[in-house]
């Protein structure tokens, strides 16, 4: 049997999604035994083709180009999967859709009409249906390991989607929010990271994403008994997974 | 007199979108472009409002590849702007951490985007077929880079333990002396793959480059030291915008660097080589003369061993710093209070400065941001490269020509997405 034959293709983004794959030195060359890579132009410049049986797409939707391009991506592949906040939530550059583009446009460019970008930076889930989405800014490894592998198996990849607190009590770290008052995220935030953040002492900054069935409310109303300003409490929400709709909601909440 | 068109739609094997377009009549070139179609993010528009201490975090997301270029660069302007004043230990511990992202891109760019241009295949996995050895000790050094991000950053790709100021957390002890052996396999380990890189058949080609890096009296400079350039120029980083204009242009959604003559300059590892080939370490240097390269270097297509040569320093640079490692006290300096002001802050990402300046409100947020990554300045050098590298190879055939053409960009280790989001802001809206 042929092996299946992967596609990894780039919309905007920082690359670091794609460049976890290749940051998975140990399992690299056994993975690239085990499917056709058809097309990775940040790996290679062999390009043999779709249809594809799995495309990994990183990055968000951001030109008219790219709206069409995801539509042609997912015409031609059995199976997608987005890697990645900027994919699955729009990432940062999603910050554009709380502004005025064309002022941004005007403000930072000497000719703004050499300059062709939408309004928005939209998830690509917003254009075409998606198979699954892996979270992260960026991705996790082991856990894009286990998507490919179970992927290639044929089964639903096994990704927890509970918050990052539950991640703090697997490690046995000490709670920074309760015993420090740290402004943190990790109530609200898919876990996946590794239990980074507060491991570190720092707060979780979200870059999960939002939970399933979050209560951003009641986080949001504890940041404010800890001190937090209205403007604090929306940027903590408005960053890498910003456009997600339930951190989206809270940020407006509090603009 | 015929026409002719060498076009590349999409580049492979560099980070981000380009393309490149070089239009010939007869024996004349008409119009060499290297473009950059990647969309904009407008980062440091909506910068603009956000505290100083945001700044690490969300620029790292520029690069995926060199976050600690963004995370460095930033830091240390916001530094500048409030008065923080690092410790040794923190400034040490910070320079560890980025000769781990130099060991991982640099690694990751030639023996995987930049060797397989000369062995005519695809990609470092078509490498592995007849090398496996080769790759697997790459993958590893790459790895090592790695380790070294995670176990002082906390992570590989956008690390959390990074602040203004220093470090959340002292790595612990025990952790960084775990990374010890590693590291002196690994500075062998790079001494090998430059040797065997050596072998490679290179193009002949120099380039009449003026070189631009930071210059350091003692240290081959990573996160210190004044800009200096091989035509004279020594100027603190404070001193950019006097000497260093950004040119938008219709093809490229990255802004192009000059000198404020209007001339091209080159920054990253040929630069960085040749102004301070005298501070690297004698192993270092041993291993460049192996190589069989002088102590400046002006053929591009070498700049492959010249990023194998900082490999090693830099694994040698961090077990040096790590070796004997306490966990710095405080992990962090902390700014008295927020204040107005203007920071600069110019560190040496694996493809050249990365130079940023930011000015604060009273309270510690941003009012305007500026960012020069390396790409956006080398991309005239890079079409420079280009016109040269054709009219000395008409003679080449058509599909001979455009991969030479693709490899003379690869030189340089593009980084396109970094290239891409940095945009002038033209108004004030403090």
């Amino acid at each position: 049997m042929a092996n299946p034959k992967l596609a990894v293709w780039k919309f905007a983004s920082c690359d670091g999604c794609q460049l976890t794959l290749l940051d998975c030195e140990d399992e690299l060359l056994e993975i690239a035994g085990r499917v056709d890579i058809a097309e990775f132009l940040e790996a290679s410049s062999g390009r043999s083709g779709g249809p594809y049986d799995v495309s990994l797409v990183e990055g968000s939707v951001t030109t008219a180009h790219d709206a069409q391009r995801i539509q042609e991506i997912r015409a031609n592949s059995k199976v997608l999967i987005t890697i990645g906040a900027c994919a699955t939530a729009g990432g940062i550059q999603s910050l554009r859709n709380f502004a005025d583009v064309a002022e941004f446009t005007r403000q930072v460019y000497a000719h703004p009409d050499y300059i062709s970008t939408l309004a928005t930076a939209t998830p690509i889930s917003d254009h075409v249906k998606v198979d699954f989405e892996l979270r992260g800014c960026p991705i996790n490894k082991r856990q894009l390991i286990e998507l490919i592998s179970a992927t290639l198996a044929g089964r639903t990849p096994h990704v927890p989607k509970t918050s990052q607190c539950t991640e703090c009590k697997a490690h046995g770290t000490v709670c920074v929010l309760v015993a420090h008052g740290t402004p943190c995220l990790g109530p609200v935030t898919q876990a996946g990271c590794g239990n980074l953040c507060p491991s570190h002492g720092r707060g979780c900054y979200g870059c999960f994403g939002p939970k399933e069935a979050p209560n951003p409310e009641s986080l949001s109303a504890r940041l404010a008994e800890l001190g937090e300003t209205p403007r604090q409490i929306r940027d903590l929400y408005r960053s890498f997974n910003a456009a997600a709709p339930d951190f989206s909601r809270e940020s407006q909440r509090h603009d | 007199m015929t026409e002719k068109i060498i076009q590349v739609d999409a580049l492979a094997r560099v980070e981000g979108e380009g393309a490149l377009y070089v239009k010939l009549n007869g024996d004349v070139l008409e119009k060499c472009e290297f473009r950059i179609f990647e969309p904009p993010r407008f980062f440091e528009a909506f910068l603009q409002g956000r505290d100083y201490h945001e700044a690490p975090d969300i620029t790292s997301r520029i690069c995926g590849i060199c976050p600690i270029a963004y995370i460095a660069s930033s830091s240390q302007a916001m530094e500048q702007a409030l008065g923080i004043e690092i410790t040794p230990e923190i400034h040490a511990l910070r320079r560890a951490l980025y000769c781990g992202e130099w060991i991982q891109s640099h690694t990751l760019h030639a023996a995987m985007l930049h060797a397989p241009d000369f062995l005519g295949l695809d990609s470092a996995m078509d490498i592995a077929r007849d090398a496996p050895d080769l790759v697997r000790k790459a993958l590893r050094l790459k790895k090592l880079g790695n380790t070294l991000m995670e176990v002082i950053g906390g992570r590989a790709v956008h690390p959390v333990n990074t602040r203004v100021g220093g470090f959340y957390t002292a790595p612990p002890r025990a952790a960084i002396e775990a990374l010890l052996p590693e590291l002196d396999w690994g500075a062998q380990a790079a001494r090998e793959l430059a040797l065997d890189f050596a072998r490679f058949d290179f193009p002949d080609d120099e380039g009449d480059y003026h070189f631009v890096s930071l210059t350091h009296p003692e240290v081959y400079p990573i996160i210190e030291g004044r800009i200096g350039s091989s035509r004279g120029l020594d100027i603190a980083p404070a001193e950019w915008e006097a000497h260093f204009v950004e040119e938008h242009v219709a093809r490229s959604n990255a802004l192009h660097g000059h000198m404020r003559d209007g001339s091209a300059y080159l920054t990253g590892p040929l630069a960085r080589y040749a102004l301070n080939f005298a501070r690297l370490s004698p192993t270092a240097q041993q291993t460049a003369r192996d190589c069989g390269l002088g102590e400046v270097v002006t053929n591009p297509f070498k700049s492959i061993l010249v990023r194998m040569v900082e490999v090693q320093y830099a694994v040698e640079e961090a077990a040096r710093i790590l070796r004997g490692y306490t966990p710095p006290a405080p992990a962090f300096v902390e700014a008295a209070a927020p204040r107005a002001g203007t920071g600069h802050g110019a560190t040496e990402a694996p493809r050249g400065l990365c130079y940023h300046s930011y000015r604060l409100d009273g309270e510690g947020r941003i009012v305007e941001a500026r960012i020069v990554p390396p790409t956006s300045q080398n991309q005239p050098q890079i079409e420079a490269d280009l016109a040269r590298v054709v009219q000395a190879n008409l003679a080449l055939n058509d599909g001979a020509l455009k991969l030479r053409c693709e490899q003379t960009i690869r030189n340089y280790d593009p980084c396109i997405s970094c290239a891409t989001h940095f945009l002038k802001l033209t108004v004030d809206r403090g």
